[in-house]
């Protein structure tokens, strides 16, 4: 069970420069075969430049790409195996939904009855059968982003490149979309990649993430790697939301590490970190990973003490502001230190979010294993 | 009672206020009472165009048995056509040149594109006459030929209308359409035929029905560059006049009045008028 699928695309070494900017900065990256592979990050980091550089619409600079062992430089984007879905999803408004799906096929002189079963096929794919006639002007942008999907996929492309997908629908649409997506890439078995600067919808759909950062790529791994075993802060920030605290490194154990930071207190990890001792670094703590306790600081001080030692992994603190979001509470609270903390609490039943409110001292405790140790 | 029962007009719905109708009225007396005036003296009968005398249609009748007449408008018909199929052709280009491309003198070009519809007509006209004296262009050509120096001097003011109304229509176009059709398997001409073209249509007709306006009734420039023996319709009406204003140019006017208004409609027709409207 050793074998090893060669991956479809192989991006190696690939810089793109406009001018004097650089939008990719020496990317290397392996997409396999089947995956869903989402390139995760803010505007203007330089993901969607590489789809295009994928799909053909732009050139390295310097590097090569490789689809399914080829290499595609001087190859245009109307010769490459790959279809993208566009962000504005560029759907030809002069032609019915049967005559876009069908464009494709056309032009690379599909014959007229295959034509027909294949346009029908997809269209069945995205849930538009009986839409063959209509014109997009008649269409929802949902409709028409799953017009421009069973355009794409009509093609049979080894990969669909998708930018940006779900942008421009309403959050329930997404919501749904997302599922609907991961259902279609398992059902066709076709790679997707997708560009995205929404990491609900990455890490909701992906197989792998690569996470860019200035033309760099800051982290690639599954989403719950990444979430929970970030490599950096920048990760750690991107994803999800997080309190980051600087410290010193005074214990490295291969078992256990201990960071002393000004702004949170002790932290206690029960395993090592490997990095030098009496480094600065940083911890990174998950909201939700944080427990409250109305008043009983006993309570606090003694959860602690299960997994660390004491005056460990502990701290006390005032709220200064909270958010009432329905299923969680979000706290803002004070430390003694006066660094500010962000705590996440489920409101598990109906009265919950009426144990705390402004002003109140509280005191929290978090496991040895949820701080995460950053050392860039 | 029934006026007093209409429902309240709504704060913009100036469309139905009084003084707004009369406004509109009265734009609509002065711009149409003269044409409306011109064809209906085009049936009176009678030697002069001041005093109603009876209903005739004996000036059509003339008209159309007039040899030069009949000549002057089929003439004027064949640059129209001539000019607009022309012009259509080097102006849609000319604006994809200019949206699509960087070349060296970019930005010479585009500022002189437009150069001819702002030269007042009467030193475009004296230009024309220059040039075509001084290459010598030949004037004794046979039909249709005889017409090419008119149909030269239309195209250069014509097609910088198209070009200005495709341009602005062009702006218009989303660039990851042109990137998904050649994703799709699209070469360039294949984008340009099936994605490009189609989006540049209603601004190809607007850019038609201006050009053969413009041609058919321009009387400067063409005055200036017909030859001794082709006359065009607006040429020959001024002529007419200068002998005396019998109701035979009214019933030509007239006919000339009705040719415009059907080829216009004729060509909403078949574009749709909102497709028209799109592009301004």
């Amino acid at each position: 069970m050793t074998e090893t699928k060669p991956p479809i695309i192989q991006i190696q070494n690939v810089s793109k420069r406009f001018g004097k900017v650089t939008a990719v900065d020496n990317v290397s990256l392996d997409i396999l075969g089947g995956e869903f592979f989402v390139l995760l990050g803010p505007s203007g980091c330089g993901k969607t430049t590489l789809l295009r550089m994928i799909a053909g619409f732009e050139l390295p600079t310097e590097g090569r790409i490789l689809i399914d062992g080829q290499d595609m430089a001087g190859i245009p984007p109307n010769k490459r195996p790959v279809n993208m879905v566009f962000q504005s999803y560029a759907v030809f408004p002069h032609m019915s939904v049967a005559d876009n799906v069908a464009y494709g096929l056309k032009i690379a002189g599909v014959k007229g009855g295959e034509v027909k079963d294949r346009v029908a096929e997809a269209l069945e794919l995205v849930k538009l059968g009986g839409f063959e006639s209509r014109m997009p002007d008649q269409m929802s942008g949902g409709q028409r982003q799953r017009v421009a999907l069973a355009r794409s996929l009509v093609m049979r492309p080894k990969v669909l490149l998708l930018d940006e997908p779900l942008s421009a629908l309403d959050a329930k649409l997404r919501a749904q979309m997302q599922f609907e997506l991961s259902e279609l890439q398992e059902k066709v078995g076709i790679t997707f990649v997708t560009v995205t600067h929404d990491q609900d919808e990455a890490l909701s759909m992906a197989c792998r993430i690569a996470v860019i950062n200035k033309g760099d790529v800051a982290q690639l791994a599954t989403p719950s790697d990444l979430y929970e075993y970030p490599s950096n802060r920048f990760v750690a920030d991107f994803v999800g939301s997080v309190n980051i605290f600087e410290g010193k490194l005074t214990l490295d154990e291969p078992d256990k590490a201990a960071v002393d930071c000004p702004g949170l207190g002790k932290v206690y990890l029960n395993h090592g970190v490997t990095g030098p001792h009496g480094a600065d670094v940083w911890v990174a703590l998950r909201p939700e990973k944080i427990y409250l306790h109305v008043p009983g600081e006993g309570k606090a001080v003694k959860a602690a003490a299960q997994d660390a030692p004491e005056g460990y992994n502990f701290a006390r603190g005032k709220i200064h502001g909270m958010s009432y979001l329905g299923d969680i509470t979000l706290f803002e609270i004070e430390l003694e230190t006066g660094a500010r903390i962000r705590v996440s609490r489920p409101n598990l039943s109906r009265h919950d979010q009426e144990d705390f409110t402004w002003g109140d001292k509280v005191s929290m405790h978090w496991r040895a294993d949820s701080p995460v140790v950053l050392l860039g | 009672m029934a006026l007093f029962r209409r429902t309240p007009i709504a704060p913009l719905e100036y469309s139905r206020t009084l003084w707004m109708r009369l406004w509109v009225g009265a734009v609509m007396v002065f711009l149409y009472a003269p044409l409306i005036v011109l064809m209906i003296f085009s049936f009176n009968d009678s030697k002069r165009n001041v005093v109603w005398r009876g209903f005739t249609l004996k000036y059509y009748d003339k008209a159309l048995n007039n040899d030069v007449l009949v000549e002057a408008l089929v003439n004027s018909l064949t640059i129209a056509a001539l000019a607009t199929l022309i012009s259509l052709v080097l102006g849609a280009i000319s604006a994809v040149l200019l949206w699509r491309f960087r070349f060296p003198f970019k930005g010479a070009v585009d500022g002189t594109i437009s150069l001819p519809i702002i030269v007042p007509e009467i030193c475009m006209g004296v230009a024309f006459l220059m040039f075509f004296a001084m290459v010598q262009w030949p004037t004794d050509l046979v039909w249709p030929f005889n017409l090419s120096a008119i149909t030269i001097a239309h195209i250069t003011f014509c097609f910088p209308f198209v070009t200005m109304v495709v341009r602005s229509r062009l702006a218009s176009f989303n660039r990851e359409q042109e990137e998904a059709a050649k994703d799709l398997g699209a070469g360039e001409w294949q984008m340009f035929r099936d994605v490009l073209i189609p989006h540049m249509k209603p601004a190809l007709v607007a850019g038609a029905l201006l050009s053969f306006t413009l041609s058919l009734d321009d009387f400067v420039i063409t005055y200036f560059t017909s030859g001794p023996d082709t006359v065009t319709f607006p040429v020959k009406v001024y002529s007419m006049l200068r002998f005396s204003v019998t109701p035979e140019v009214n019933a030509a006017s007239t006919i000339l009045i009705v040719l415009t208004i059907v080829l216009t409609a004729i060509a909403l027709k078949l574009q749709g008028v909102k497709a028209i409207a799109e592009t301004h």
